[in-house]
C-alpha cells in the first residue's frame, strides 16, 4: 500500500532538508548564545536602562508566536526606504539572512533568561568569598560565577536547542527548502502528503534524540564532581 | 499613532478565533493530558507504553508538522475510510478541527508531564486514609486528589497555555482566518506589513499579558489555605 520506492527516491532530497535545517539552527543558537551573555548581564545589572531594555527585549521576543517575528523581519523591513537602500538589504532581502536574524534573536532572549536564572544560582558566598580574595568583578564573572552557571543552565539550554530544532520548520513558511520546506516540494510532485509528512516527523524525532542524548552525556560529565561514588 | 486603516475589526475577528482555538485545544489538551498521566502511573504496561510513545513522539516533533499532518492525514484517512464504505466523496476535515486537535495534542503530551509531577507530589498516605475511611477509589480521586491536583499542576499547565496561545499562530498555514491570517489579508491590501505584522505582535502580547495576570490571581485563589513563606 505505502510506496515506497518513491519514498527511497526522494529520501537524499529529504536529507538535504535536514542538513538546511541543522545548518540555520546551529548558526542561530551560536549567534543566540553570544547575544545572550550581555543580555542577562544586562538583565542583572542595577543600571534602570541596561536593565529595562533586556527586559522588553525579552519579553517581546518571548511574548509574542516566533511566525510573527519572521515575519516582521522578512516582510516588515520592506516597508521602510531608508531600510531598502541601505547595505544591510544585501543581507535583508535573503529569506535565509532573515530566518536566522528571526532564530538567533528568539533563542538569544529565551537563552538569556536561562543563563539569568543560572547566574543567580550560583551561592552568594562564593562571590563574597572571591571578593575578600581580592579577585576583580570581571575576574569573579569569569572565574568563578560563570564556569558553574553554564553548569547550572546545561539542562534548561537541551530543552532550548530541541524547541529551536522544532522551531525551525517556521523557515519554510518564507520560501526556505529546510527539511519541512523541502518535504512540502517532494509532496508538491509526487502528491503524498501523509506518507512524506511522516518520514519528515521521523527524520525531526531522530535529530531530537540525537540532542537529548548528546546533552543526558554532557550534564553527566559536567556534574561528574557531584556524583555519588559508586561502590 | 498606528493608522489601520479600516482592517481594525478584521484583526479584532482575528483574535477572537486565535482564542477559539486556543480554549479547544485547552479542553482536548487538559483530557489528554489528565488520561495520559494516569497511564503514566498505572500498573499496566501497555497503557504506559502507549502513554510513553504519545509523549515521546508528539514532543519531538515541530508543531507545524503536527498541524500539517492532523491537516493532510486526517482527511485522507477520513476519505479512505468512507471509500470503504463505498461512498467516493472527499472528506475535508476544517482548518478549525485540525488545529484544535493538533494543538490539544501538542497540550496534551506536555501537560501529561506536569499532571504527573503533580499527582506524584500529592502525599501517599492522603489517598491511603481515604480508602481505610471506606471511600470508593473514584471518590478518592475527586474528593482528595483532584483538588490538590489542580493547585500543584497550575503554574505549569500556566506556562503550557502561554506557549498554545503563541503556538495558535501557525494554524494560520492551513488557512484559519485567526489573528496572523487577517493580518495576512491586511498587509496585501495596504502594503504596509511592518505596520499590521506589528500590530498583530503587539495583540499577541496583550493576550499574553491577560493570560499571565489571570493565572497569576488563578494561582492566588488555589493558595489561598497556605501560607505564603516570608510574606
Amino acid at each position: 500500500m505505502i510506496d515506497f520506492t518513491t519514498i527511497w527516491k526522494y529520501l537524499p532530497r529529504i536529507l538535504d532538508g535536514a542538513a538546511t535545517t541543522l545548518e540555520l539552527v546551529a548558526l542561530a543558537l551560536f549567534i543566540g548564545a553570544v547575544l545572550a551573555i550581555p543580555v542577562a548581564l544586562a538583565r542583572l545589572s542595577d543600571n534602570p536602562f541596561l536593565k529595562w531594555s533586556a527586559y522588553g527585549y525579552i519579553f517581546f521576543f518571548r511574548g509574542t508566536p516566533l511566525l510573527v517575528q519572521i515575519f516582521l523581519i522578512y516582510y516588515g523591513l520592506s516597508q521602510f526606504e531608508a531600510v531598502r537602500e541601505s547595505i544591510a538589504w544585501e543581507v535583508l532581502r535573503e529569506a535565509y539572512w532573515c530566518a536566522i536574524i528571526a532564530f538567533a534573536l528568539n533563542t538569544g532572549a529565551y537563552t538569556a533568561e536561562i543563563l539569568r536564572g543560572a547566574i543567580q544560582a550560583v551561592p552568594k558566598g562564593q562571590v563574597e568569598a572571591a571578593k575578600s580574595f581580592g579577585l576583580s568583578p570581571v575576574q569573579i564573572f569569569i572565574k568563578v560565577v560563570f564556569p558553574q552557571a553554564i553548569r547550572i543552565a546545561i539542562p534548561a539550554y537541551g530543552n532550548e536547542i530541541i524547541l529551536m530544532l522544532k522551531g525551525s520548520a517556521l523557515a519554510s513558511t518564507i520560501t526556505l527548502l529546510d527539511l519541512t520546506g523541502m518535504t512540502q516540494t517532494v509532496i508538491a510532485r509526487t502528491y503524498m502528503q501523509t506518507e512524506f509528512l511522516v518520514v519528515a516527523g521521523i527524520v525531526y524525532l531522530a535529530m531530537a534524540f540525537v540532542v537529548t542524548r548528546a546533552f543526558k552525556i554532557i550534564e553527566k560529565r559536567f556534574n561528574r564532581h557531584l556524583m555519588a561514588v559508586k561502590i | 499613532m498606528i493608522d489601520l486603516q479600516g482592517f481594525g475589526d478584521q484583526l479584532f475577528f482575528g483574535a477572537v478565533m486565535t482564542l477559539r482555538v486556543a480554549a479547544g485545544a485547552l479542553v482536548l489538551g487538559l483530557f489528554l493530558g489528565l488520561s495520559g498521566a494516569v497511564a503514566k502511573l498505572s500498573n499496566s504496561i501497555i497503557a504506559r507504553a502507549i502513554a510513553e510513545t504519545y509523549t515521546t513522539v508528539i514532543r519531538g516533533l515541530p508543531e507545524l508538522l503536527v498541524v500539517l499532518i492532523i491537516y493532510f492525514g486526517s482527511s485522507s484517512i477520513l476519505t479512505a475510510i468512507s471509500a470503504w464504505f463505498g461512498d467516493d466523496t472527499f472528506v475535508e476535515v476544517s482548518p478549525y478541527m485540525s488545529g484544535v486537535v493538533a494543538l490539544g495534542l501538542t497540550f496534551g503530551a506536555y501537560s501529561t508531564e506536569v499532571f504527573r509531577g503533580a499527582f506524584l507530589a500529592i502525599p501517599a498516605g492522603q489517598g491511603e486514609a481515604a480508602r481505610a475511611l471506606g471511600m470508593h477509589r473514584w471518590n478518592v480521586f475527586r474528593r482528595v486528589t483532584m483538588p490538590q491536583l489542580w493547585r500543584i499542576a497550575l503554574p505549569g499547565l500556566g506556562n503550557l497555555f502561554l506557549v498554545l496561545l503563541k503556538d495558535t499562530s501557525l494554524v494560520s498555514i492551513i488557512g484559519l482566518e485567526e489573528l496572523m491570517r487577517q493580518t495576512k489579508f491586511a498587509v496585501g491590501f495596504t502594503k504596509e506589513p511592518f505596520t499590521f505584522y506589528f500590530t498583530a505582535a503587539m495583540i499577541y502580547l496583550l493576550l499574553t499579558i491577560i493570560t499571565m495576570r489571570v493565572l497569576h490571581a488563578a494561582e492566588k485563589r488555589a493558595n489561598r489555605g497556605f501560607d505564603e513563606v516570608g510574606g
